[in-house]
């Protein structure tokens, strides 16, 4: 196989996730709408309760719609990674993850070509979210736009590479809303995408140090800090290697030689 | 297409190939060969281990011992080249309904590093064959069983393969279908020089001419011509040797 090939390879994974996007009506719309019932309702609710001061990168005082944005698109990226793992799941049962892992491309690549299909979708929902949220006067500087693009694909790239390990893990699809509520609820809440870390660690110092843990944070970090066109090593370096671990992981998991594959197949 | 190694070598040559699940014995030193060019049916009752075989040839896992090669082409060490050449339907529908033929054929296509062009070439071809030409553009929700399993046997035969494998492709069709399935595929087999391992448990499915190879409770109690296998199974005909061959206890 030759360079050329891979890039086929690739662009017709990420083809494909996206014309299945656009058909899944459903998908397309809750994945929209769901961030922006939390920006139209919770925000608009919790602006009155709980007051931000200035922190960076913010230069002033700015309202709460503006400060859970970015873990809002932090959160379309996770549902989005888990989202594509699960269809990882309901491929496998409906026999359609077979046909992609009978490609003559090593099965690494192959999965990493699934994983940038999600990226890729991921990627276009924040966009759309962030165009819909400057009714909320949500208004990072132009720059913004454009330097949060590789914050949006190093974080997507971690979560759709968890979601991948968990969907090695997962033997059913029944499981998986064991999953959901194991993974993305917990993460989510327990990370500074609804509140600051400061207010955290004055209520309760070891949840504090549970959302510092936690690689959501980061993400959310990284999309923050990206927005407003600052960069951060830390959130960055943590992103990039929990990235890397995961994708290892789930490299492992669905190894042919490794087992899971292989324990799954003897409990159908 | 073929070269002059090809004459030669076995499309499928599986040796020694055992696997299990935890304590229980799936396979038990299973060992048979597809000839280039050959119709061969693996028959089995339920339970005889087909589709755990399919998962191994497809590489889905590896198998605790044996080995299996496509072509000369070790599985284990070169699965590239042994999986370029092989082409799958796989027993459960693995089409995505919301895409059209095209698009579904064309993400195949990719999956082999095809070109777009020559993809959308070969895709009307292997279409046209198939009598699907003017369903191209429509989405495979629309098509019948009948037809979504003909899309699936142009799409295994994309990219060229010169060894089909089919996991009980017949399993949900109606009589109709089921027939002008197994008739189309013996004629490309015949026209194309195509080897195939069509995995069943309907012996009418293993009428003559064609290579059978029985598998029961994990092993291989039978392999040769029709005519080879009744003979071998002091039978009358193959209903008869199937019934002599799947009846006996593990030994």
């Amino acid at each position: 196989m030759t360079p050329v090939q891979y890039g086929r390879c690739v662009w017709g994974v990420v083809r494909r996730e996206g014309l299945r996007w656009v058909h899944q009506r459903g998908r397309f719309v809750s994945a929209l709408v769901r961030p922006l019932v939390w920006l139209a309702i919770f925000a608009a609710g919790f602006r009155f309760v709980l007051g931000v001061s200035i922190i960076p990168p913010y230069e002033t005082y700015v309202p709460y719609e503006v400060y859970i944005a970015p873990g809002l698109v932090a959160m379309i990226q996770l549902f989005n990674g888990m989202q594509s793992s699960l269809s990882m799941v309901y491929d496998r049962e409906m026999g359609s993850m077979r046909t992609l892992m009978v490609s003559p491309f090593p099965r690494w690549f192959l999965l990493l070509a699934k994983l940038l299909a999600g990226v890729a979708v991921g990627v276009v929902q924040a966009y759309l979210f962030l165009a819909i949220a400057l009714l909320w006067e949500i208004e990072p500087p132009p720059m913004g736009y454009l330097a949060v693009l590789p914050a949006l694909v190093l974080s997507g790239l971690m979560l759709g590479a968890l979601g991948l390990v968990l969907s090695s893990l997962v033997r059913q699809l029944e499981n998986f809303a064991g999953v959901m509520n194991f993974v993305i609820f917990p993460m989510f809440f327990a990370s500074s995408a609804l509140y600051p870390l400061w207010r955290v660690k004055e209520a309760n110092l070891t949840l504090w140090w549970i959302c510092q843990l936690n690689p959501f944070t980061h993400a959310t970090e990284l999309i923050r800090f990206a927005l407003y066109g600052q960069f951060e090593p830390v959130p960055a370096a943590v992103v990039a290697g929990c990235a890397l671990v995961f994708m290892a992981l789930a490299t492992l998991g669905y190894d042919p030689g490794r087992g899971m594959m292989a324990r799954r197949a003897g409990a159908e | 297409m073929l070269d002059a190694a090809d004459t030669t070598t076995p499309a499928l040559a599986v040796s020694g190939l055992s696997h299990s699940f935890g304590a229980r014995r799936v396979l038990d030193g299973v060992a048979f060969s597809v000839q280039p060019g050959a119709f061969t049916v693996l028959l089995g009752p339920n339970g005889a281990g087909k589709t755990t075989l399919f998962a191994l040839i497809t590489r889905l896992h590896h198998a605790s011992s044996g080995s299996i090669a496509v072509f000369g082409r070790d599985m284990r060490t070169e699965s590239s080249a042994a999986l370029a050449r092989m082409g799958v339907v796989f027993q459960q529908p693995t089409l995505d309904l919301d895409l059209t033929v095209e698009q579904n054929l064309a993400y195949h296509a990719a999956l082999h590093g095809m070109a777009g062009g020559e993809a959308r070439a070969r895709a009307a071809e292997e279409l046209a064959r198939a009598g699907l030409a003017d369903r191209a553009g429509e989405r495979v929700r629309q098509l019948s069983g009948g037809q979504r399993r003909r899309v699936e046997l142009a799409r295994a035969l994309l990219h060229r393969p010169a060894l089909l494998l089919l996991d009980e492709p017949t399993s949900g069709l109606d009589i109709e279908s089921r027939a002008a399935l197994l008739t189309y595929v013996r004629a490309q087999c015949a026209e194309r020089g195509l080897a195939a391992l069509w995995a069943t448990h309907l012996i009418d499915e293993a009428a003559p001419p064609a290579r059978v190879v029985v598998l029961h409770q994990g092993r291989v109690r039978a392999e040769g011509t029709v005519e080879d296998v009744v003979r071998q199974a002091g039978a009358a005909d193959l209903a008869d040797a199937f019934a002599r061959l799947t009846r006996g206890e593990r030994a």
